[in-house]
């Protein structure tokens, strides 16, 4: 059961639909809605503070982040919004006396993609060091301040959610981005290991984290993988395999032609993809998602081209 | 229909479910359907074609769940792991797959990364043994590395030294059988009697060799020659016996370790014997 639960980030795609589930919820008294942190409006940092108290919250939900700098206006706003926001929303938590609860939505990016990774992330795998893209740094980040409160209010029930890319009618991530397009440039001679998350499940897995004490780190991602070729080839895409440097200088030129790039810094992710191992939240919530990584994909992202049998 | 119409109605349907992505490949990147259809048929020529390989002692690989099939590793390149994998799936009464664990080189280097992954391989690490083996999967590793696949011609059946034991700490663990085998033939296939260092080290390699007949004769010196095999699986050292918090036992560790490589060493001497010359 949770009382009155603040969701920040509330009018970004995600944030959206998890303000609405848990509006829908008996069990939840009040949710309020806190759209992107104005940073420059509000530098002191007192906006949370102010919120926590006068509505009493005893849950946080924090879903406010930017996962591309396009997304924010640069790459300074980027982490402005993400460090900086997470920080002073944690920060206004700890002196907090209401708030028992915090839920941090993350990222299996803090997971990073190598040559010399074992093939499946689980939870115990230890993050330091690996993210490698913008967003990936600053979740990682992001976690490391939770942590930090978790350690000094005992009393906070910590819940951290890494999930998969999301995908959803009108929610992306940069490499769902990357997917949409008729023919995706892709590296030559590699063929990820991907998997998504369904926006119904990423909202399922958050909601429950927020009306129940589930302290730790999850892994979030649809059962299940999809290679990076198999996915294009569902969906009936072309594939235009270069050799990695050209990935980069064609990934710049598509930049200035106002085109989507691939994810920047996500080169490692397209050589050496990610996958990550959800049987901690499976049986923490006794809760699976509806959608496998297939199923995800192809429900968002999927043609349905029908070929004769 | 007549063979060769099974054959390519076979080949038209396979091609149908490429395009259209309708395959399934599980979290280590193995694609059963691109492995059968594509890789284990070039394996399988140069088994049946090109060496003369016999097995022994297939009754000793469980017919189901996991177990941890550890070998000598000889050859200059790594095709007495894929000849093991085919003798598995094509003589033993299961036809079980053999997971190879890899070194990172593999996983570093474009095309071949994916296509290991693809075959069912995967890095050689303690999580990822662990995971496969806790899955039912039949496991195979080397744990002599690039030192034995790479060792001189001179020092051809002495194995080299088993690293630090992480294969057993795995097997104890995850309490699966470890499965000796020893791999005769393959030290023959690319006698190496000499290493370009320099060569090795521009290309990031672990060695760069030479044989007979590399680099002198160029791509036709790559060809492997046909030598005779004998693949033989050994009694299996049972590890459910043991108390599994012995796998963080070092003394433990390193004695299993180094009665399992006296295993595989004697077997090795044996087969060679029986065996007679190379071709």
């Amino acid at each position: 059961m949770a009382g009155v639960v603040l969701v920040t980030g509330a009018s970004r795609p995600l944030g959206t639909r998890v303000v609405a589930a848990l509006r829908a919820d008996p069990g939840v008294a009040r949710v309020v809605a806190a759209g992107p942190a104005d940073a420059s409006a509000d530098l002191s940092g007192d906006h949370y503070v102010d919120v926590i108290a006068a509505e009493r919250v005893d849950t946080v939900v924090h879903l406010d982040q930017v996962h591309a700098p396009d997304d924010a206006g640069g790459r300074v706003a980027m982490q402005e919004t993400n460090v900086i926001g997470a920080m002073r929303l944690l920060a206004a938590c700890q002196r907090s006396a209401g708030v028992a609860r915090i839920v941090i939505g993350s990222t299996t990016e803090v997971y990073g993609a190598s040559a010399t990774d074992p093939a499946v992330f689980t939870e115990r795998t230890p993050t330091r060091g690996r993210a490698s893209g913008t967003y990936a740094r600053d979740a990682a980040e992001i976690e490391r301040y939770a942590r930090d409160l978790r350690d000094r209010r005992a009393d906070i029930t910590v819940s951290i959610l890494r999930l998969a890319d999301v995908v959803g009618p009108g929610i992306g991530t940069p490499l769902t981005r990357y997917l949409e397009p008729p023919v995706v440039p892709v590296p030559l001679g590699h063929d990820p290991r991907l998997q998504f998350l369904h926006a119904d499940d990423a909202v399922a897995a958050i909601h429950r984290m927020a009306v129940a004490d589930h302290p730790g780190v999850y892994n979030v991602a649809g059962p299940g993988i999809l290679t990076l070729s198999q996915a294009l080839r569902r969906s009936g895409r072309g594939l235009l395999r270069v050799p990695d440097p050209g990935l980069r200088v064609l990934g710049g030129l598509a930049a200035r032609a106002g085109l989507r790039r691939p994810p920047g810094d996500e080169l490692a992710l397209l050589r050496h993809g990610r996958v990550v191992d959800t049987s901690a939240i499976e049986r923490e919530l006794g809760w699976a998602p509806k959608y496998s990584t297939e199923a995800a994909f192809d429900a968002v992202l999927g043609r349905p081209v029908r070929r004769p049998a | 229909m007549t063979g060769w119409e099974a054959r390519a109605a076979e080949t038209l349907a396979f091609l149908r479910r490429r395009v259209s992505g309708d395959y399934t490949t599980d979290e280590f990147g193995y694609d059963p359907d691109f492995a059968d259809h594509v890789l284990m048929p070039v394996e399988r020529a140069l088994y049946r074609h090109w060496f003369d390989i016999t097995v022994d002692g297939l009754e000793h690989v469980p017919e189901t769940g996991g177990a941890l099939v550890v070998a000598n590793h000889s050859g200059t390149l790594p095709i007495d792991a894929l000849m093991t994998q085919v003798a598995l799936r094509d003589q033993h009464p299961a036809q079980r797959r053999l997971r190879l664990l890899a070194a990172d080189l593999v996983y570093k280097l474009p095309v071949l990364g994916h296509l290991s992954r693809k075959a069912g391989n995967t890095l050689a690490c303690p999580e990822d043994a662990h995971r496969l083996l806790r899955a039912g999967e039949l496991v195979g590793v080397f744990p002599e590395g690039f030192k034995g696949v790479g060792k001189p011609f001179s020092e051809r059946y002495r194995l080299q030294r088993f690293g630090r034991g992480g294969f057993v700490s795995t097997a104890v663990r995850a309490r699966v059988p470890i499965v000796p085998c020893a791999i005769v033939g393959a030290e023959e296939i690319y006698p190496k009697i000499g290493d370009l260092r320099a060569v090795a080290k521009l290309f990031g390699l672990p060695y760069f060799p030479v044989t007979p007949t590399f680099p002198w004769l160029g791509p036709l010196g790559a060809v492997p020659l046909p030598t005779r095999w004998i693949i033989g699986f050994g009694a299996p050292v049972r590890t459910d016996t043991m108390d599994p918090e012995s796998a963080d036992d070092p003394h433990v560790v390193a004695s299993l370790t180094a009665d399992v490589r006296q295993l595989v060493q004697d077997h090795l001497n044996e087969l060679r014997d029986k065996r007679g010359p190379a071709f």
